[in-house]
């Protein structure tokens, strides 16, 4: 335990300290909510969408949580090469320790953009209605920061250098956003794009966080409540798996 | 006294490449035993498999009589290392990455904060210990991980060229601690180095290795006078011969390659 409560701390600390990061990090989800949220605003709205800033804003949060929990496993690709990992790798405890360690603090961080997102979509007029399902909320985000944060360790653990990282960027964490619901409805779509939505994982948090914050569900509560529960507990043994696996 | 590391016949192959080739030794407890080998020889690899960050692919290792490859925590809670590359955190204080380091390693916390004191006046950090490493130099850097492998009292002291890059005062700070706790505590000493006058001067024993294979063991004075040479230096290169070793770039080199241009320079 002590050796989760460490790492978890370290990573915190790190965030706290790195407001570069903290900033930085912001620029793609502002862009986003900007560019999508006021250029799209009135087509959303004659299409009979409703208000599209609404409708956004729970993506571009979970867009947010994305990235930064991915990131944060690939963090481990750093602290491989800058040496840090070997410190923990020698330690008495157990792999498991060090790993949940290093995924519950890369989750809380991303959950902590996250929210910072979501002060900044309520700046930009996001407003969330009052409904029973409103602290779940921060359950699914919660949820997607560990699911994602799992799956950061396993690419993390299994690549060597940085050089495979734009792959997983574009080929990988972009589709992942782009086809889990975040930025469009899923009534209309072409079959091929429906089947892809329903495949992604993010799909299910996505639809979560917005059922729980506007009401408004496609997959329905239940459903993703389960398939995001069950995911993050399969992401986090897999990416315990991996990191178990690290020779130095 | 008993034996505090002993190898038998270990092998460790990277497909068709044989790392280490059959290697036999055995460290006496409280004895500095240098390792010594050209670059790419198998010193370091050696090393990853007795700290129990790499599986042997054969042999068998016994480190204070315990079996790395299946009783890890037994193992690691052993030794201290001071690895050949940096390992610590640039973006914690050195005060952190010690404490960080007693925690790991399960020293209570009141002893840790005495401990910790102590070893960061003793590798003469006392002043910069909460300072963030990334505003260490290489030097301070390094006596910091002394400092760090010692917190949780190991009886065996691992140490990958541990005076790499150092200027002779801080490296003679460093021996001389080592040999003082050596001396004192009883705690063992297995380190690796490429300046031959260093293992001449504190090393009770050496063995040398080369493309995988021990090629000589013994005191440094036995060295010399088999190959009858002056110094150990002149000793080794009759051991191991003149060419120049090619050693290739690992992913971590590269990487650090890229971390300092990212970073525009200055790293150790």
């Amino acid at each position: 335990m002590r050796a989760i409560y460490i790492l978890c701390v370290r990573q915190l600390k790190r965030y706290i300290r790195s407001p570069a990061r903290i900033i930085g990090s912001l620029g793609q989800p502002i862009l986003f909510l900007v560019a999508l949220g006021f250029g799209m605003r009135a087509m959303f709205a004659r299409a009979g969408g409703g208000n599209y800033i609404n409708f956004l804003s729970p993506g571009i949060i979970s867009m947010a949580i994305l990235f930064n929990a991915v990131f944060s496993g690939i963090e481990i690709i750093w602290d491989r090469q800058f040496g840090f990992l070997k410190e923990t790798l020698v330690a008495p405890v157990s792999r498991l320790e060090i790993v949940f360690g290093r995924m519950l603090g890369g989750a809380i961080v991303a959950f902590a953009q996250g929210l910072v997102v979501f002060v900044i979509c309520l700046i930009a007029g996001f407003r969330f209605v009052s409904s029973p399902y409103l602290p779940l909320a921060i359950f699914f985000m919660f949820m997607i920061a560990l699911l994602f944060a799992g799956m950061g360790t396993v690419f993390g653990s299994v690549l060597q250098d940085m050089q495979g990282f734009p792959l997983i960027i574009n080929f990988l964490i972009m589709p992942l956003f782009f086809f889990s619901g975040a930025i469009f409805t899923t009534t209309g779509l072409p079959r091929a794009l429906r089947i892809l939505l329903r495949l992604n994982p993010l799909s299910y948090g996505v639809d979560g966080l917005r059922g729980a914050l506007i009401n408004q569900f496609a997959f329905g509560l239940t459903t993703d409540l389960a398939v995001v529960t069950i995911l993050t507990a399969l992401l986090l043994g897999i990416g315990s798996y991996f990191f178990s696996k690290i020779q130095l | 006294m008993g034996e505090m590391i002993v190898v038998q016949d270990l092998v460790k192959n990277y497909g068709e490449f044989c790392a280490v080739n059959h290697i036999s030794f055995s460290v006496p407890e409280g004895k500095i035993f240098g390792f010594l080998g050209p670059n790419g020889a198998g010193k370091t690899t050696t090393i990853k498999m007795l700290t129990t960050v790499l599986d042997p692919t054969s042999g068998s290792i016994q480190v204070n009589g315990h079996d790395p490859t299946h009783e890890q925590k037994q193992v690691r809670r052993s030794f201290g290392i001071v690895f050949q590359d940096p390992s610590l955190d640039d973006e914690l204080t050195a005060y952190e990455n010690m404490d960080l380091h007693g925690i790991l390693y399960g020293v209570p916390r009141a002893e840790r904060h005495k401990r910790i004191d102590a070893l960061v006046d003793l590798v003469g950090l006392g002043e910069r210990k909460k300072d963030f490493v990334k505003m260490y130099s290489g030097g301070m850097k390094r006596r910091l991980e002394v400092a760090r492998a010692l917190l949780h009292k190991p009886r065996i002291l691992f140490l990958d060229e541990p005076t790499i890059g150092l200027d002779p005062q801080t490296r003679n700070h460093i021996w001389g601690y080592i040999q003082q706790l050596s001396k004192e505590e009883g705690v063992t000493v297995f380190f690796t180095t490429h300046y031959m006058d260093e293992a001449d001067r504190v090393a009770n024993d050496v063995a040398v290795i080369d493309h995988g294979k021990i090629v000589a063991e013994g005191s440094p004075t036995e060295l010399k006078e088999r190959t009858k040479c002056a110094n150990l230096e002149d000793a080794f290169i009759a051991l191991t011969g003149h060419a120049i070793r090619e050693e290739e770039a690992n992913a971590a080199d590269r990487m650090r390659m890229m971390g300092r241009a990212w970073r525009g320079g200055g790293r150790r």
